[in-house]
């Protein structure tokens, strides 16, 4: 191997290769447009109703949800069907480990993602095992078996669920901190989160970790050729993202004050993976937008102020909609805006393409 | 069968003393039907070692049980003085065995730069350093501006690697084995659907990459062959007919039976 | 565990598994040769459990003309839906197949509950099999589970002698292993492809219906099944009719004294046996083929 005692300067090195390209391909608007819908979103509270304030709450957390499993199908290119199981694990871990007497965010938060990364460890080793619709089936698999845990078992409170009858808090030397029983303070910790999960998996994407992710994605044959392990990188990639929806999972139990096992159901993952196909896949805005769309597209076809009768229909609704959606926007909302941009508009190559921010 | 050769005189190098690549016996069965049969041959540094014969003689199902992609029935291949057969690919990668494919695998959505960068990463992964973005890793640059230099690539290293010519994308799927720092190249048919002008480049590439590597090269371009090669192993139904340097190859009775035979 | 229990056992294990053998292989054909993961396929169960309960009524004991005549409506059926929508799959990746078919799962979901409503239904066994014959001192073993096994087995070996013995399954065996060889041979795919899945369809639609007086009839139904056959075509491998029968077999016995031992945790059983498969054999227990 070359010995880099030569390493000339980062400034050197660019000067050499002429403009290093972005690392990311440049959405429109860069870091700007994130940032402006994260204070819009904060904003939000001054002027809407708390009912519509929940529903934000609940799309934010959806959205921490969706990007949790962008990482995977987007940037690492595995399509899982079984991702609910790990929001519910962390949902449930939440409310389990609270008791009766509530419990502290500094132990219920992390119990709740290490409970999902656990599980995730477990069926990732064994799911990665496979590839292709295998590895899709094998998900959808475990996920129903985490299902059926928590609905069959007295362990897992059955079929109705359980209910979290104090909410978590921050207290330091007696002191109340943060209550996330108040609407407010729920309302910011999860606009909180969500950036932060937001930022953390842009930073992933950008490192070494998630250019080889990306390079697993388009050719794993050919990063196995270069020399990389690749199981140990989706492996770990399984993992992040199912930790991530451990995170959802908390907040979800945190704002429902319960849980019940549909969390864990496939239509759950459905659900999801709906959200990123609508939102454009490979990209983290898209993940955002798409749970946003998904939530809002749900909210209209159940509701009965708008559509009257045809609201109990909603599945039907739907359902045709999703095909109409998925069969002529298979690129999403994000797609649909880039093409709708041109094509005329020359783009530097990007160092790696896959997931923008 | 390097000491045959050791009388070897002419145009053609001398090989090392003792090979880096072997290939020992090996075989492989796909459901009864013998793909290999019982092949042994081996690369050292300095050398050019050809790998020739008509359509399914089983030399892609050489190149990768000599990669690692494929386990064989029968045999074994050591590789400077370890016997990796039970080696995966990647660790074969890491320990310095690179190859290029037949149909082009490069990244077509990342710069050419990248390309490289992300296939020297595999030597230096670093992967826990998350907080920092690849574009920092000043070592994997510099090797990959190495390489895709090497390779003849210089022009701009920013553009998409999709945007490049054919012959430019098979120089840098060279380029990218290279950033790998191997020391042996297993290169299956570099030359595909190159016209004269870009196989003349290659083959310069080639023969210069040859002082500091083993090189096995697969290919259908007897011409080219002939040029560069400084042995040549026949394979015909999975076996070797024969194993020599050029001039005698050119002159054997079974290898002329083999091609005219197949009306090649 | 006495011996007339643990036989009864034996053959409920039996009876589900070829049950679900009946489900499964139609998957596993329609992905072994199409290439399409269809997550509606449970709903085709479903829909043949309620067809059951809708010719009741016409058909009264008359019960094989009843599936006879189910299967021929879940054909048709089948043929319009590839011709209408899943010739269209075919072309796209896994992610939009799972989410087109998952609604599809929706629409179907809604459909019946317009035209049947949602309410659970039983679907009495024709009289000519009611009762059962005696095991051991207390035990009944009820004629119609016995009719079920044998009419899921009759057409168990039906397929095997179709895929094995005739063109249309040289062809649809061919197609399992390489799809452009065949269409290369001037084989007309479309239709073939088009009947594969009616036949697909008409298997899990027989199933349901086969199964409508043992399990009654009930809109969840489509979606239990369809999981656990997902788990017996990982076991079994994908396109491999003899890995489907031997995984539903296999399913079949440890969902059933899971049942037995396990009470409450039953449910995880299938989930371990498909996570030992994967340990053991990640490809599937049959190598690809039939």
């Amino acid at each position: 191997m070359a010995s880099d005692a030569a390493v000339a300067s980062p400034d050197e090195v660019v000067a050499d290769v002429g403009a290093l390209p972005d690392i990311a391909r440049r959405e429109a608007g860069g870091w700007l447009v994130p940032a402006a819908a994260a204070l819009v979103a904060a904003a939000l509270p001054l002027v809407v109703s708390p009912y519509a304030q929940d529903l934000v709450v609940r799309i934010a957390i959806y959205a921490i949800f969706a990007l949790s499993l962008e990482l995977l199908v987007g940037a690492t290119g595995l399509v899982s069907l079984g991702h609910a199981a790990f929001l519910g694990l962390g949902a449930y871990a939440t409310v389990l480990g609270s008791g009766d007497s509530g419990g502290s965010i500094a132990l219920l938060l992390p119990l709740a993602i290490a409970a999902a990364a656990a599980y995730a460890v477990v069926v990732g080793a064994l799911s990665l095992r496979t590839r292709g619709v295998y590895f899709i089936m094998v998900t959808l698999a475990f996920a129903q078996m985490a299902y059926f845990v928590v609905h069959d078992t007295k362990a897992g409170g059955g079929s109705d669920g359980i209910f979290l009858y104090v909410k978590p808090t921050l207290a330091i030397a007696g002191k109340t901190l943060v209550d996330l029983g108040e609407r407010m303070t729920l309302y910011y910790s999860v606009l909180v989160a969500l950036v932060a999960t937001y930022a953390f998996i842009a930073m992933l994407l950008r490192s070494r970790f998630g250019h080889a992710l990306a390079g697993i994605r388009v050719n794993e044959q050919r990063m196995r050729a270069a020399g990389f392990s690749t199981t140990p990188y989706k492996l770990a990639a399984f993992v992040v993202a199912g930790a991530l929806a451990g995170l959802a999972g908390f907040l979800l139990a945190a704002k429902d004050g319960a849980v019940n096992p549909e969390l864990l159901s496939w239509h759950e993952s459905g659900a999801v993976l709906l959200m990123l196909i609508f939102g454009g896949i490979g990209s983290l805005r898209g993940a955002v937008l798409g749970a946003v769309a998904f939530t809002l597209l749900k909210e209209v076809f159940q509701s009965e102020a708008l559509l009257g009768p045809l609201a109990q229909h909603w599945q039907l609704t739907l359902g045709l909609t999703i095909i109409a959606f998925v069969a002529a926007l298979p690129r999403g909302l994000i797609g649909l805006g880039t093409r709708l941009r041109g094509l005329a508009r020359a783009r530097p190559a990007s160092t790696t393409a896959g997931t923008p921010t | 069968m390097s000491a045959v050769l050791a009388e070897a005189s002419g145009p053609h190098a001398r090989p090392a003393s003792s090979p880096l690549l072997e290939a020992i016996g090996l075989g492989r069965r796909f459901r009864g039907l013998a793909a290999v049969d019982q092949v042994s041959l081996d690369l050292s540094v300095g050398e050019i070692h050809a790998v020739i014969g008509t359509n399914g003689a089983g030399k892609s199902t050489l190149v990768n049980m000599l990669s690692g992609e494929l386990a064989p029935s029968a045999g074994s291949v050591r590789f400077d003085g370890d016997d990796v057969t039970r080696w995966s690919q990647p660790r074969r990668a890491r320990a310095g065995i690179g190859r290029s494919y037949q149909r082009t695998t490069i990244f077509g959505e990342f710069s050419v730069l990248e390309n490289c960068r992300l296939a020297a990463q595999a030597n230096a992964p670093h992967a826990w350093r998350v907080w920092e973005p690849a574009s920092r890793d000043l070592r994997g640059v510099r090797t990959a501006q190495r390489a895709l230099a090497a390779a003849g690539l210089d022009g701009d290293t920013a553009r998409t690697a999709a945007t490049l010519s054919h012959g430019a994308k098979r120089q840098l799927e060279i380029a990218m084995c290279l950033a790998t720092e191997p020391r042996a190249l297993l290169l299956d048919e570099p030359l595909a659907g190159m016209g004269a002008e870009e196989t003349g480049r290659m083959l310069d590439l080639l023969v210069g990459l040859k002082a500091g590597h083993a090189i096995l090269l697969v290919e259908h371009d007897m011409d080219a062959v002939f040029r560069v090669a400084d042995r040549i192993t026949v394979m015909v139904n999975g076996q070797v007919i024969a194993s020599d340097v050029p001039e005698r190859i050119r002159n054997d009775r079974a290898v002329q039976l083999a091609y005219l035979g197949d009306g090649h | 565990m006495s011996t007339a229990t643990f036989l009864v056992q034996c053959l409920n294990a039996v009876q589900y598994g070829l049950l679900l053998f009946l489900v499964a292989s139609g998957l596993t054909l329609i992905f072994g040769i199409m290439g399409v993961i269809n997550l509606a396929h449970g709903s085709f169960y479903m829909i043949g459990a309620y067809l059951a309960f809708a010719l009741a009524p016409w058909f009264g004991d008359w019960f094989v003309t009843r599936l006879v005549a189910g299967v021929v409506l879940a054909a048709v059926f089948g043929y319009l839906l590839e011709w209408a929508f899943f010739s269209f799959l075919y072309d796209r990746d896994h992610l939009q197949q799972v989410l087109l078919t998952y609604a599809l799962i929706l629409v179907f979901e809604e459909l019946r509950s317009l035209l049947v409503g949602n309410d659970v239904h039983g679907v009495p066994a024709p009289s000519w099999l009611a009762g059962g014959f005696r095991l051991g001192g207390l035990m009944e073993y009820p004629w119609y589970r016995v009719f079920a096994s044998a009419a899921c087995l009759v057409v168990a070996l039906a397929l095997y002698a179709v895929v094995n013995r005739t063109r249309l399954g040289m062809m649809i065996r061919a197609g399992a292993s390489n799809r452009d060889m065949v269409r290369g041979l001037g084989v007309d795919i479309r239709r073939l492809y088009r009947i594969v899945f009616a036949g697909g369809v008409a298997l899990a639609a027989l199933a349901g219906m086969i199964a409508a007086p043992l399990s009654s009839v009930y809109p969840g139904m489509g979606s239990s099944v369809l999981i656990i056959c997902f788990v017996v075509v990982v076991i079994g491998g994908i396109g491999s009719i003899t890995g489907a029968l031997v995984a539903s077999l296999l399913v079949g016995f440890v969902d059933t004294f899971g049942k037995v031992f396990f009470a409450e945790w039953s449910g995880v059983g299938v989930y371990v046996l498909m996570a030992i498969v994967l340990i053991w054999r990640p490809e599937g227990l049959m190598k690809r083929g039939f």
